[in-house]
C-alpha cells in the first residue's frame, strides 16, 4: 500500500463515522459513544502496555480522577464543563506524574503490582470521600456546550467524542513514527539497551505513562458529561482490567487496536447482556463477568497477539521510499589521533567476597583498536560493564576524553561519546533496519513531544533518516533498509548493532564479544569492517576471548586473568608471553 | 488512644494478620513453584467459609457443583491435550486424578451430609471440598501458559479472580455468613480479654507454618518443590515434573487458604466477594517477604493485620486506602532490595 492509499482508507473511515449518527438508531449511537470513550483509554494502554511494556491495571482510576474532578467543578460548583476539562486533565496528569516518579523505577511485575495498589487505593477513595457523594455518586452534571449550543443528545456529543478519538489516533501515529516514539518502542528491549543509546529510560517511561493518563482523563471528562451522573462503580478495579482487556484484544502495541478492542469488548458485552438471561434467568449479572473473564483467559492463552496485528498480516505491505539525501546531523568534535581517550585507573569491582576486577589500569589512545582478552571468568564482561556504566566500580577511576565518568549513569556515558554493542544482540526485532539504526541518532537529535506529535520537525527527521541509511550503507546493509531486524541472520544482526552504534557518532566504539557465535566467513567480514572503521580514525575497544580473531586485527592487547591485569602489549608479544599461554592453556610442564 | 485500646487493637490486628499470614504463605508457595501470583487465594478462603456455613445450615454447599464442573472441564482439556500429544495410554491416570478423585470427594461429602455430622467432620468436609478447586483451575487456566512471563500469568490470575467472584455469587448467593465460634473459651492476657477464637487463629497459623517448614526441609516431595522453585529446567532434568510440583503446591496452598477461611468465618461476616481483599492484603504481606520468604511473608501479613486494625480505628472508611497506599513504598523497598537481572518482554 502506498501512503496515498492509506490516506484514502482513512478518509473513507472518517466519512463513515461522520454519517453514522444519521443512519444508526439512537441506541446504536449511544453504544458508539461508549466505544469512543473506552477507545481513548485503550489507546493510552496500547501505548503504555503494548509499546512501552508497562502493564497497568489502574487506568480506570485515572478516568475516575478526571470524571470526579469535572463533576466537582461543574455540578457541585457550577462552573463550565470546559473548566472541568482543564482541571480534570491537570489533576490527572499531576497524579500520574507523582505516581510515575514514585513507581516507574520498579521492575517487571513489581511495577504492575503497584498499579493494582494505587488503582485500588484511588478507587476506594471515590466511594469514601465526603463531598464526592460517597457511594451515591454525583448527579445532575451539566452537558458540554459549545458556545450556547449544548451537547445533550447522544447524537450531538457523538461528533465531539469521535473527533477527539480521530485526532488522538492521528497524533499518536505521528508520535510513534518520531524520535520520541522510537525511544518508546525501544523500552521493551530492556533498560540497558535504551540507556546505551543515550536515552533516559525513566524519562521516556514517565512521558508514556503521563500520556496514557492524559488520554484516560479525556475519556473521564467525556464520560461524566455524557452520562451526566457518576458513581464509583465504573472506575473500580474490575473496569481497570476491562480496559487492559480491550487493548490486548485489539492488539497491544497497535493504537488502532485500542479502538477495535474497545468496539469488540463493548459489543460483546452488550450481546452477552442480551443473550445470557435467555440461558440462565436471574443470574445474568454474575454470568456476565464469568463469561467475560473466561473469554479473556482463553484469549490470553491462544491469541495473545490481538486482532489488528493478526489482520495486518493479510494486508498488502506498506511501500516506503528510500530516504532522500538530507542535511547531515551535527557531528561531535573528534579527538586528534594518538591523543589519550580513555584511562582506566586502578579499577576494582567486587561482588560480595568475589573480586571480579582487581586493580586494573589501562589506556586507550585515539585511532587504535585495543582488545581486552582473557579466559572465561577473567573479569572481561565486568570490566566492560564498568566502562559503559552498567556497573559501578568500587574503587578506582575511569576518565573519558578528559572527564571522569566513574559515577555517570549509562545514558550520560553514551551521550559523552561511548557507543556499545551487546554480546547477546539487543535489537528491536519488529522494527526495520533503518529504524533500529535511527535509534542510534537519538542523542544527536532534539525533537520534543509536541513537535513529534504535530510533525513540526521534519527536517531533523529527514536528516536522521539519511544518517541512518548512510551508516547502513557504510556497514554493507544498505540494500533493504525496510527489512525487519528480526529477519537478519546473527552475523548481520551484530553488524546492524555496529551501524546503530555508528549512528551515534561515537568517539569510542566498545564491542562486547563481537565474534561470539559467528561463523568463519562472518568473522572475516566483521574484521574487515572493523579495519575499515579504523582507517576512518575511529577508536575501537573490543572485549573478546577469540584469540585468532583478535590477533590479526588489533593494535594492542590487554590480558586479564582472574580479575587482574596479566600483561599488555602488541599481539606478537602477547602471543609469545608465557604467562598468557599458561592462563589459556594451563601450566607448561 | 489509651494503652487499653491500643492493646485490644494490637491483639485484633494480630488475629487478622495471622489469617492473612496463612494465605500469604500459600501465595508465596505457589509463586515460587509456578511463578503465578495467585490472586484468587482469597476467594478460596472466602469460599471455604461459605461452604462451612452451608454445611452448618444443613444445605449441600455450591462448592460441590463448582468442583464437579471444574473437574469435567479439566478432564476434557486433559483428554484433548493427551490426544494431541498421542499419549492416550495415560488416559486412565488422567481420568482418575482429574475426574474420579474430585467426584469421589464430592460424593463422599454428599453421603456424609445425610448423617448430620458433628462440627469436626464438617470442618474436614469443607476443607475436602475446597482443596480440589485450585489444582483444577491450575490445569484449566495456567498449565497451557506455564512458560509465559510473570506478567502474563499475573494478568490471567487477575482475570481468573473476577471469574471466581462471579461464580461465587452464582453458587453461594449474595448473603453474607458468619459461622459459630469454634471455641467459647477466653483468657486474660496482659490485662486484656482474649477470645479463644483469636488464640485458635494464632495457634493455627503457627502450627501450619511449622508443618510447612517440616515438609519443605524433611520430605523428598518438599525438597522437589523447592528445587522446582529454584530452577524449573534443572529440576526437570533431575526427574521432577514441574506440573506435578505445581499441583502439590496448589493443593497445599488451598489447604492453608481453606484453614484461614474457616478461622475468619466466626470473626468477620464473609460474602462471596470478601476474598479479594483477604487475598490482596495477604499478598501485600507476601511482598514484604519479597514473594520468596515464608517467615517474611508471615511477618508482613501480621504487620498488615495490625496496620489495618489501627487504621480502621482512626478512619474506618479509609482503612483500605491506607493499606493499599502502603503497598507502594513496600514495593519500592523490595524492588531496590532485589537486584535481579532484567528480563526482556516477549514480542
Amino acid at each position: 500500500m502506498t501512503r496515498f492509499q492509506i490516506q484514502l482508507v482513512s478518509m473513507v473511515a472518517l466519512a463513515c463515522l461522520a454519517v453514522a449518527p444519521f443512519v444508526l438508531s439512537p441506541f446504536s449511537i449511544t453504544l458508539m459513544n461508549y466505544i469512543g470513550i473506552y477507545s481513548l483509554v485503550a489507546i493510552g494502554l496500547a501505548l503504555l502496555t503494548g509499546v512501552g511494556g508497562i502493564v497497568s491495571f489502574g487506568q480506570a482510576a485515572f478516568v475516575g480522577v478526571a470524571a470526579y474532578a469535572t463533576a466537582w467543578v461543574s455540578a457541585l460548583n457550577g462552573y463550565s464543563p470546559w473548566l472541568g476539562l482543564l482541571f480534570g486533565v491537570a489533576l490527572t496528569c499531576c497524579v500520574a506524574s507523582i505516581l510515575g516518579v514514585v513507581t516507574l523505577r520498579l521492575q517487571g511485575h513489581f511495577l504492575s503490582l503497584s498499579t493494582v495498589a494505587w488503582g485500588l487505593a484511588i478507587g476506594f477513595l471515590f466511594g469514601n470521600v465526603e463531598g464526592l457523594g460517597r457511594f451515591n455518586g454525583i448527579s445532575s452534571i451539566p452537558p458540554i456546550s459549545i458556545g450556547s449550543f449544548a451537547l445533550v443528545s447522544s447524537a450531538q456529543i457523538y461528533f465531539l467524542i469521535w473527533g477527539i478519538v480521530a485526532a488522538v489516533l492521528l497524533l499518536g501515529y505521528n508520535l510513534l513514527d518520531s524520535r520520541l516514539g522510537r525511544a518508546m518502542r525501544a523500552l521493551r528491549g530492556g533498560n540497558t539497551l535504551v540507556e546505551s543509546l543515550g536515552i533516559n529510560a525513566f524519562r521516556i517511561k514517565l512521558v508514556t505513562f503521563v500520556i496514557a493518563a492524559f488520554l484516560a482523563s479525556l475519556s473521564g471528562w467525556l464520560y461524566a458529561h455524557m452520562s451526566r451522573f457518576i458513581s464509583p462503580g465504573p472506575f473500580d478495579a474490575g473496569m481497570g482490567i476491562e480496559y487492559l482487556m480491550m487493548s490486548m484484544v485489539g492488539g497491544a502495541g497497535s493504537l488502532l487496536g485500542g479502538v477495535v478492542g474497545a468496539a469488540v469488548v463493548t459489543l460483546l458485552k452488550n450481546s452477552v447482556q442480551d443473550y445470557l438471561p435467555l440461558i440462565a434467568k436471574g443470574a445474568s449479572g454474575q454470568l456476565e463477568i464469568v463469561a467475560f473473564s473466561a473469554l479473556f483467559i482463553l484469549f490470553l492463552q491462544w491469541a495473545r497477539q490481538g486482532i489488528v496485528p493478526f489482520v495486518a498480516r493479510f494486508l498488502p505491505k506498506i511501500k516506503r521510499e528510500r530516504p532522500e539525501p538530507a542535511a547531515p546531523l551535527p557531528r561531535r568534535a573528534q579527538p586528534a589521533p594518538g591523543e589519550l581517550l580513555l584511562k582506566v585507573d586502578g579499577a576494582e569491582r567486587r561482588f560480595g567476597g568475589l573480586v571480579a576486577v582487581n586493580n586494573v589500569s589501562f589506556e586507550v589512545r585515539s585511532g587504535e583498536i585495543l582488545a581486552v582478552i582473557g579466559p572465561n571468568g577473567a573479569g572481561k564482561s565486568t570490566m566492560f560493564n564498568c566502562l559503559t556504566g552498567a556497573l559501578r566500580v568500587n574503587k578506582g577511576e575511569i576518565v573519558f576524553a578528559g572527564r571522569p565518568i566513574t559515577r555517570d549513569p549509562q545514558s550520560r556515558i553514551a551521550k559523552a561519546g561511548i557507543a556499545r554493542t551487546f554480546q547477546h544482540v539487543k535489537l528491536r526485532p519488529r522494527m526495520s533496519l533503518l529504524e533500529n539504526v535511527m535509534l542510534g541518532t537519538y542523542a544527536r537529535t532534539s525533537t520534543g513531544l509536541f513537535a513529534s506529535a504535530f510533525r513540526l520537525n521534519q527536517r531533523e527527521e529527514a536528516s536522521a533518516r539519511h544518517e541512518a541509511l548512510t551508516q547502513l550503507e557504510r556497514v554493507g546493509l544498505g540494500e533493504k533498509p525496510f527489512e525487519l531486524a528480526g529477519n537478519l541472520p546473527l552475523g548481520n544482526q551484530r553488524i546492524l548493532e555496529i551501524a546503530r552504534a555508528l549512528a551515534a557518532d561515537p568517539a569510542l566504539l566498545v564491542l562486547d564479544e563481537p565474534a561470539a557465535g559467528l561463523r568463519r566467513q562472518e568473522k572475516l567480514r566483521l574484521a574487515e569492517l572493523l579495519r575499515s572503521l579504523r582507517s576512518d580514525h575511529l577508536t575501537i575497544l573490543i572485549v573478546e576471548h577469540d584469540m585468532e580473531f583478535v590477533m590479526s586485527l588489533v593494535d594492542r592487547i590487554v590480558v586479564l586473568d582472574f580479575g587482574s591485569k596479566l600483561c599488555e602489549g602488541a599481539p606478537a608479544a602477547i602471543r609469545s608471553d608465557e604467562r598468557v599461554q599458561e592462563a589459556y592453556l594451563g601450566g607448561v610442564a | 488512644m489509651t494503652s487499653d485500646i491500643a492493646a485490644i487493637l494490637a491483639i485484633d490486628g494480630i488475629a487478622t494478620g495471622a489469617v492473612y499470614a496463612l494465605v500469604a504463605i500459600g501465595t508465596v508457595l505457589i509463586f515460587t513453584v509456578t511463578r503465578v501470583i495467585f490472586i484468587p487465594f482469597g476467594d478460596i478462603a472466602a469460599f471455604t467459609a461459605l461452604t462451612l456455613a452451608a454445611l452448618d445450615a444443613k444445605r449441600f454447599p455450591g462448592t460441590g457443583a463448582l468442583v464437579v464442573i471444574l473437574a469435567c472441564l479439566a478432564t476434557l482439556i486433559e483428554i484433548v491435550s493427551l490426544m494431541r500429544a498421542g499419549e492416550l495410554r495415560l488416559l486412565p491416570r488422567a481420568l482418575f486424578f482429574y475426574l474420579a478423585l474430585p467426584l469421589a470427594v464430592v460424593g463422599l461429602a454428599w453421603v456424609t451430609m445425610r448423617a448430620d455430622p458433628p462440627l469436626a467432620v464438617r470442618l474436614v468436609l469443607a476443607l475436602m471440598l475446597i482443596t480440589p478447586i485450585a489444582p483444577l483451575l491450575d490445569r484449566i487456566v495456567f498449565r497451557p501458559i506455564a512458560d509465559g512471563t510473570v506478567l502474563l500469568l499475573l494478568t490471567v490470575s487477575v482475570a481468573l479472580h473476577f471469574a471466581l467472584v462471579g461464580l461465587g455469587l452464582l453458587f453461594f448467593g449474595p448473603e453474607g455468613v458468619r459461622t459459630e465460634p469454634l471455641t467459647s473459651l477466653s483468657t486474660e492476657f496482659a490485662g486484656v480479654l482474649v477470645s479463644g477464637q483469636t488464640m485458635l487463629i494464632v495457634i493455627a497459623a503457627l502450627v501450619f507454618s511449622g508443618l510447612l517448614y517440616l515438609f519443605f526441609d524433611f520430605t523428598l516431595v518438599g525438597k522437589s518443590l523447592r528445587a522446582t522453585a529454584v530452577n524449573r529446567t534443572g529440576s526437570r532434568l533431575m526427574g521432577i515434573r514441574p506440573a506435578r510440583a505445581g499441583t502439590i503446591a496448589y493443593l497445599l496452598g488451598s489447604l492453608m487458604a481453606g484453614v484461614s477461611g474457616i478461622l475468619i468465618a466466626p470473626v468477620n461476616t464473609v460474602f462471596y466477594d470478601s476474598g479479594f481483599l483477604i487475598g490482596l492484603k495477604a499478598f501485600v504481606g507476601a511482598i514484604v517477604g519479597g514473594m520468596t520468604s515464608y517467615p517474611g511473608a508471615a511477618i508482613g501479613a501480621v504487620g498488615v493485620g495490625i496496620l489495618e486494625s489501627f487504621a480502621s480505628f482512626e478512619s474506618s472508611a479509609l482503612k483500605d486506602v491506607i493499606v493499599f497506599s502502603l503497598l507502594i513504598p513496600i514495593l519500592i523497598w523490595r524492588s531496590l532490595a532485589s537486584l535481579h537481572s532484567e528480563e526482556e518482554i516477549e514480542e
